[in-house]
């Protein structure tokens, strides 16, 4: 009896198996950069080992104090937020906290960020280096911070230039994570794709504010913040689908993912993962119920193979 | 830490706007630390999204029970406030850094700033366990936002009330008053230009002192760094801390009020 669902568990996952560049998950269910930390924040609320992937927070060359508060608005089912990429830098992002993570059975994603072309370069050196790497996402996409973010996913040919230096500076898989905050997110996606990104990740935040009329002042301290969670969700479907139609590149879809319906709508729309971002917040275990929701959904529906879903939507 | 649906015990409109919500939580009684704070799903809705942070402010480990002493300040809250004896609200925690007990002989004041008494309560009745008598400096608008003075007498402590409209006790500022009775080490909650004071007096005077700040979060778990304090260190380096895994609680030295 036992050995007989130890078969079908192990059936469900390799159903779930999903490939982004040269990055193998075991489903497709990752975490978005800066909601899920550096991981060891919610390994008390879930085992990571069940996670697809794990993306970390925005990592720069050097530490970030990061923006003035306040740095988060709740907004109409949704979220904004003015971090500006607080990190500890590269150098003690691999001296003391990848260590950590040694001990967990998932491809560990770094998300990188700079101020110059350089920067992305430099650090993708850097990080090419590193076992217990297995990615890269760029952050071409921040809307804030001052410098670099997203000025440089704005501009399909700077978008391109980043890749080219993030490409040359490392052998691993480089994910470029797009902005919603352009005219036409296909034509930065092509340039991106003929530059030699392996995979794409979208959406970042869309760039929005919050104004609080009692003070008549705008509620972030840095003003202007990038909004998350439900309210995005539909604009994150939409460039996935626009993006799958143009370039042949896997993608990690994102934006507003709350239930494995959500998840499954993105993978319909073309994405081959999906990132949970701002749940994590309401929910710890958001990325568990959305990977136990695709497991029901893929037996209710008798899906051979996950990757029978990416897409679908188009066909 | 753990992730629950508690059943509502109770729920108290103590005067119109306060309220006392009494959730029974067995392992979050067990394992609160005074000073910790619980992460609130008001509704299952997903607007308003996020949880809300409010402090833990009182715990019978007996009956397995905490209590949460909130301000309906916006939609969550007044959602909360909706939430009737008999339904489960889903509660993150206990989380956070709580107070440091205070150990040795010295004398120990507790100042609160109206609705800044909910952690602080919790604190008061952890110190009558181990038979501290405190010096409470309860601050308020008006005398019937001087919350649960009987409570904290009868557990032993003593109360110095202080009201703006002088409707009660000193007439004017909580900080003033305890100013006017240092102990050797205070602890403190309240509204941020009460405990910028408080920190001010606390510095003054070279005593020992603990603040609660409170902060718009988004996880609560330290993974998004929304909560951020600007803190100071012993070597004077400045950096961002975050309210819900550094703090709520911070020592007086090292909060940096701009």
């Amino acid at each position: 009896m036992i050995p007989q669902n130890v078969g079908v568990i192990n059936e469900t996952k390799s159903k779930l198996a999903v490939k982004i560049g040269g990055i193998a998950m075991k489903n497709p269910v990752a975490t978005a950069s800066g909601t899920f930390g550096f991981g060891s924040e919610y390994a008390p609320y879930i085992d990571l080992n069940q996670l697809g992937a794990l993306v970390v927070k925005g990592i720069t060359l050097q530490p970030r104090a990061g923006n003035p508060t306040p740095r988060l608005v709740e907004t109409a089912a949704g979220v904004l937020n003015s971090i500006g990429l607080q990190n500890p830098g590269v150098e003690r992002f691999i001296g003391e906290l990848l260590p950590g993570l040694a001990c967990f059975d998932l491809p560990v994603i770094v998300n990188i960020a700079g101020d110059t072309v350089q920067d992305y370069g430099r650090l993708a050196a850097r990080l090419d280096r590193v076992s217990g790497v297995a990615g890269l996402e760029v952050n071409i996409s921040c809307p804030n911070v001052k410098k670099g973010g997203m000025q440089f996913g704005s501009d399909p040919d700077m978008a391109a230039e980043v890749t080219r230096a993030v490409k040359a500076g490392t052998d691993k898989t480089v994910i470029v994570k797009l902005s919603p905050n352009v005219t036409s997110i296909e034509a930065v996606a092509e340039k991106v794709a003929s530059a030699g990104a392996d995979a794409l990740s979208m959406i970042n935040t869309l760039l929005g504010m919050a104004i609080d009329v009692k003070s008549r002042r705008p509620v972030l301290g840095n003003v202007l913040g990038g909004l998350s969670g439900p309210a995005v969700k539909p604009v994150a479907v939409r460039a996935v689908w626009q993006v799958y139609r143009e370039t042949g590149l896997p993608i990690i879809g994102m934006g507003g993912i709350i239930t494995a319906e959500d998840a499954i709508e993105f993978i319909l729309a073309g994405a081959t993962a999906i990132a949970v971002g701002t749940a994590n917040f309401v929910n710890p275990q958001a990325t568990m119920d959305v990977l136990s929701g695709i497991k029901q959904y893929i037996i209710e529906n008798d899906v051979q193979d996950i990757n029978e879903l990416v897409g679908a939507a188009h066909r | 830490m753990l992730i629950t649906d508690a059943l509502i015990i109770k729920q108290e409109e103590i005067i119109p706007g306060f309220h006392r919500i009494t959730l029974s939580a067995g392992e979050a009684a067990k394992n609160a630390r005074p000073g910790q704070f619980l992460h609130v799903r008001c509704a299952d809705t997903l607007d308003p999204l996020l949880r809300r942070p409010i402090s833990i402010h009182a715990v019978d480990r007996e009956k397995g029970e905490v209590s949460l002493f909130y301000r309906v300040v916006g939609r969550g809250t007044a959602l909360l406030a909706d939430r009737e004896k008999g339904d489960r609200v889903n509660v993150l925690g206990p989380l956070g850094k709580g107070f440091t007990m205070p150990e040795g002989n010295g004398g120990v004041a507790v100042v609160a700033g109206g609705i800044g008494i909910a952690p602080l309560y919790f604190f008061l009745q952890e110190l009558s366990v181990i038979k501290i008598c405190a010096n409470v400096f309860l601050g308020a608008a008006t005398k019937k936002q001087l919350f649960f003075s009987g409570g904290i007498e009868a557990l032993g402590h003593n109360v110095f009330p202080a009201t703006d409209d002088g409707t009660a006790g000193y007439y004017g500022n909580v900080v003033e008053l305890f100013a006017q009775n240092l102990s050797d080490s205070v602890y403190g909650c309240g509204p941020a230009g009460m405990l910028r004071s408080l920190c001010q007096t606390i510095k003054k005077y070279n005593i020992r002192g603990e603040v609660s700040l409170e902060e718009r979060m988004g996880c609560g778990v330290g993974a998004c760094l929304s909560c951020a304090c600007k803190t100071v260190d012993e070597e004077g380096n400045y950096r961002y801390s975050r309210v819900c895994a550094e703090g709520p609680v911070f020592t007086a030295g090292e909060v940096v009020w701009e």
